[in-house]
């Protein structure tokens, strides 16, 4: 199986370019202006009644639906958003020029760190209704996971067999037809890998945005995270157990009835010309291939589905490539795109500059990089952790295939638990035992995303060719020989991948790990995540934005200068044959 | 099958020019003043060596791809994109893995808004003629090679095409099978079954051609042209062992073989830089030695007549011709009139051992081959004897193509390793003259 690669290590180049400082601009001013619209609406936001939560646990079912319906909402967006925009990045060279760097971008901007000016913003829009809140939500959680999925769904258009796009135009094939005969199911193993990273993800976040503290006021929105927040307030540990509990049914189901299948389904979509070696149908799929009623619907909807596909909308390609076509005119209209771009963007700059010349002093920025550094500091001890325990314990499950069976799934499913959910018994036992935040709430920042760590782990030593392992044993390698010359460069592209999504989430974590508390008790680490923490907990803009965009640099510049150049140099070594 | 007595003309290129703009006013040529004409009822062969543009001729055919200059006319109108009545078979299929053998053929009806009663119909018939049946549920990935090129026929073919396009059908086919598909078409083409009015073939494997078409058009490359147009008057079913046939087989081994005029040679010496540019075979040294080898022993003694060694080493006939080519341009061989004739200095490598062979490649290497000659000079000059490749690769695409220009320079990145004139450090992109022994 060819594995997907994270968009992060594909796109770009290291250092910035004109367009990266464009996208840049744009991207922030939008987040100025969205927090302007947001402070204004701090008066209206009072008289919202915020939904009252129940601890007992009869009431959780029905919260455990609701948290799941947010998530699926927002898949919708997502893929609608993936669908228009990746597609108009991908047939437009003009729009790709500046749609790539703002997409690079918004998948490194923190989100937690902007949850309070969306709610407020779509409180704003929907006043005193739920409805602004409950949107505000499906944002968030939209806000994960729209852009790598955005980016694997242009990467396959960008990258589709040109025979299969020759024989689509000498056929005929309407632009319709085309996307769904060719560009849809050829992004379809990618797409779906990255929207089950996206929904993986996705728990953390709609966990952590159900209940909001802006300025003053708390306002909740029934699902199970503001069920945790409410308990943390009462200090009842039964009701955290319990939310535990239906977070965890609520995990396995989605994995049994959604993710197994899916991926089982998408392996029709791999590019690849010999059948791949029986794996296992999940019980989902076999039910649906088997069972005669739900065939017979499944037939039925896929006739349907089938029918709107071969609608011939839009008019057939018949003109030529674009091999030379219409230069002067082509020249011009490029230059009218690249003025139009370069002027917004000065106009955003000009008002990011102006919006932190009037709240901001450099002193800010030296605190906030500072503080960055802390929590980069956090971050490397948190990865260099796990690696450590994980490394050695993927190597050993890979190299075994039963154990690869049973641990797989496992590490998958814990990667799609929220771990904010654990956060209180952990808090709980630091408040207990006095220990220090400072360290002690580092291994909280990696707690739900070390399993990416394990499963690349995992599926790199397992991919290691038996020759090179038989090779190996044979000339005697062992100790660390065996693992400078084997193991670690064989799996070094795959932990790559791991520590990628694992650091990237970790970063965002910082903002409600490094502050966390357990009743009245509030623990405080020393960094970037807390200041921007306690930023939205006073409801300070400036401080805010400036946080947000010195981690936004911090992930950008990590991913660029350490990942990425480590990426490219480990796929080129192990590049079998 | 004399269908030529009343010549419909399907389609007509006149003055064919198709380039490449380079920096600087150059441009890379890729077909040069390309006159082609198709009529009803014939099969026509474009047949070339890789890189003569043939298939990029395919494309401006097919609509898929605007000539630089010239004129492209399908039944008398001018072609302005990808022309309806004209379906392609492709060199690696094509078929879309995701869709049933049954859902490719229906692709190019579905595209027409063809309703779904007749759709099935036809599909269903299209897949009976072309020896499908029964495969109609199957996934591509599930069927052989052979397998698969035949749904692609019957894709093609679904649509009742007036032209065929087929761009090298069976290159990507073991021996057999492709010759079981080839026979297969023309049978049914004699027939008159195929819902065809004309095909046009691109291959570079002569045999094929000669099988297959009524009329050859033989290219030359570096531009593409059309160097010869032959008629193949043998009746269908042909014999390959047939002398008549054996011979035409020869005759076209010549043309393609046949050295440079002195024009050619004088044109070329008027731009020093095409030297250095000269585009290399991805040829390794074993294979060379190995060919060298094999000439310098019985019962070949030294020269050899291609066709017939190529058969003895179970090559495609015309796949040995690159090798013989790179031997001519190491004046290890020569080639003239479909004959290969191992020189004195291919001699003396043959006799060598490792170490000296080494030492004689080099010398050839650097005499020869300009740009390794250019490499290591550049290397020579420079204080700390580093070379970029990247400076190299620039100035190739400045003439070629940057498929070829990566082609030739991992060539002389290959050459230069194995002769010891320089070594090359993938991960910096660099020539040097580390671990090369100075005598």
């Amino acid at each position: 199986m060819t594995r997907p690669v994270p968009p992060a290590l594909v796109h770009g180049r290291r250092l910035p370019n004109t367009w990266d400082v464009a996208a840049m601009a744009l991207v922030f001013a939008l987040l100025i202006g969205v927090a302007h619209v947001a402070q204004g609406t701090m008066a209206p936001l009072a008289r919202m009644k915020s939904g009252h939560i129940h601890l007992n646990p009869a009431w959780l079912p029905g919260y455990a639906l609701r948290t799941t319906l947010r998530m699926f909402a927002a898949l919708l967006v997502s893929l609608g958003f993936t669908f228009t925009v990746a597609t108009l990045a991908a047939k437009s060279r003009r729009a790709a020029i500046i749609i790539i760097p703002i997409l690079d971008i918004l998948q490194s901007i923190p989100i937690l760190g902007f949850i309070s000016f969306t709610v407020l913003f779509f409180l704003h829009l929907f006043p005193g209704q739920e409805l602004g809140a409950e949107l505000a939500v499906v944002f968030v959680i939209f806000t994960s996971q729209a852009w790598n999925m955005a980016f694997s769904f242009y990467q396959s258009l960008t990258t589709e067999p040109a025979d299969l796009v020759e024989a689509c135009r000498s056929f005929g094939l309407t632009p319709w037809q085309r996307f769904w005969r060719l560009d849809v199911p050829f992004a379809v193993p990618g797409l779906v890998w990255n929207t089950m990273l996206s929904m993986s993800g996705g728990w953390f976040f709609v966990v952590a945005s159900e209940a909001i503290t802006v300025g003053h006021t708390t306002f909740t929105l029934p699902g199970i995270g503001s069920y945790v927040a409410v308990a943390l307030q009462h200090r009842d540990f039964a009701a955290i157990v319990y939310a535990l509990l239906a977070m965890l049914v609520v995990i396995l189901l989605y994995d049994q009835l959604l993710f197994r299948p899916l991926v089982a389904w998408s392996g029709k979509f791999r590019f690849e010309t010999v059948p791949s070696a029986g794996e296992t149908e999940p019980w989902v799929l076999r039910l649906l291939r088997r069972t005669f009623l739900l065939r017979a619907a499944g037939d039925w909807l896929s006739d349907q589905f089938a029918h709107v596909v071969r609608l011939r909308l839009g008019r057939a390609d018949r003109k030529f490539g674009s091999a030379g076509l219409d230069r002067a005119t082509g020249r011009i209209s490029d230059a009218a795109f690249y003025a139009v771009v370069i002027i917004a963007a000065g106009a955003a700059a000009a008002q990011v500059v102006e919006f932190c010349a009037r709240t901001m002093y450099w002193s800010d920025l030296a605190q906030c990089v500072v503080l960055a550094f802390y929590t980069l500091a956090r971050v490397i001890a948190a990865l260099v952790i796990s690696c450590v325990i994980w490394v050695p314990v993927g190597v050993w499950v890979g190299f075994r295939p039963w154990a690869t069976r049973l641990v797989q799934p496992a590490a998958q499913f814990l990667a799609a638990f929220p771990a904010n959910l654990v956060f209180p018994v952990v808090v709980a036992g630091i408040v207990h035992f006095r220990l220090a935040p400072n360290i002690w709430l580092t291994p909280l920042m990696i707690l739900g995303t070390q399993w990416y760590v394990l499963f690349n782990v995992v599926a790199g030593a397992a991919a290691l060719p038996g020759d090179l392992k038989e090779a190996a044993s044979n000339f005697r390698l062992s100790g660390l020989l065996w693992w400078r010359r084997l193991i670690i460069p064989g799996i070094l592209p795959y932990f790559v991948t791991g520590a990628l999504t694992a650091t990237g989430a970790a970063w965002n974590a910082s903002i409600v790990a490094e502050v966390a508390s357990w009743g009245h008790t509030t623990l405080v680490a020393r960094g970037l995540g807390a200041y921007i923490a306690q930023a939205t907990m006073a409801g300070n803009t400036s401080r805010i934005v400036l946080g947000v965009a010195v981690m936004a640099a911090f992930v950008l510049g990590f991913n660029r200068l350490v990942w990425r150049p480590l990426y490219a140099y480990a796929s080129r070594r192990t590049n079998f044959g | 099958m004399d269908q030529q007595t009343a010549p419909g003309i399907l389609l007509d290129v006149r003055n064919c020019r198709q380039s490449y703009p380079k920096e600087a006013n150059s441009e890379l040529v890729v077909l040069d003043d390309v006159n082609v004409t198709l009529r009803e009822g014939e099969i026509v062969g474009l047949l070339g060596r890789s890189g003569s543009g043939k298939s990029t001729l395919l494309r401006i055919i097919a609509g898929l791809l605007r000539p630089t200059r010239g004129d492209v006319s399908w039944k008398g109108a001018p072609v302005r994109g990808p022309v309806r009545g004209v379906a392609m078979v492709f060199q690696s299929f094509a078929l879309f893995p995701w869709l049933t053998v049954q859902e490719n053929v229906e692709l190019g009806l579905e595209a027409q808004g063809v309703a779904r009663r007749e759709r099935e119909e036809r599909a269903e018939e299209a897949i009976d003629l072309i020896g499908l049946g029964g495969y109609d549920g199957a996934y591509p990935k599930e069927l052989s090679g052979g397998m698969r090129q035949r749904v692609g026929l019957a894709r093609a073919l679904v649509t009742h095409p007036d032209l065929l396009l087929m761009d090298e059908p069976f290159s990507a086919l073991d021996v057999l099978t492709a010759e079981t598909l080839r026979t297969d078409l023309i049978d049914l083409w004699s027939e008159g079954k195929l819902p065809v009015k004309s095909i046009l073939i691109v291959t570079h494997n002569i045999e094929e051609a000669v099988l297959m078409c009524d009329r050859i058009l033989v290219f030359s490359s570096d531009p593409g042209r059309v160097a010869h147009e032959l008629r193949v008057p043998f009746p269908h079913p042909r014999n390959r062992l047939d002398p008549a046939f054996r011979k035409m087989v020869d005759d076209i081994y010549a043309v393609m073989t046949r050295r440079k005029s002195p024009a050619d040679l004088k044109a070329e010496a008027a731009h020093p830089a095409t030297g250095f540019a000269t585009p290399l075979h991805p040829i390794g040294t074993n294979l060379m030695s190995g060919l060298m080898e094999t000439l310098a022993a019985p019962p070949y003694d030294g020269r050899a007549d291609l066709p017939a060694l190529a058969s003895v080493l179970q090559y495609e006939a015309d796949e040995l011709l690159p090798l013989g080519e790179t031997l001519q341009l190491l004046r290890f061989a020569e080639l003239e009139d479909g004959d290969i004739r191992l020189t004195e200095q291919g001699r003396t490598f043959v006799n060598a051992d490792t170490e000296e062979r080494k030492k004689i490649f080099a010398a050839a290497a650097l005499a020869n081959v300009k740009l390794v000659a250019a490499i290591r000079q550049v290397i020579d000059e420079r204080w700390n004897h580093r070379a970029s490749a990247v400076r190299f690769r620039d100035e190739l695409e400045d003439h070629m193509s940057p498929e070829r220009a990566e082609e030739t320079l991992r060539t002389a990145i290959s050459w230069g390793r194995y002769a010891e004139i320089y070594s090359y450090d993938e991960e910096a992109q660099q020539f040097s003259l580390e671990d090369i022994e100075e005598e």
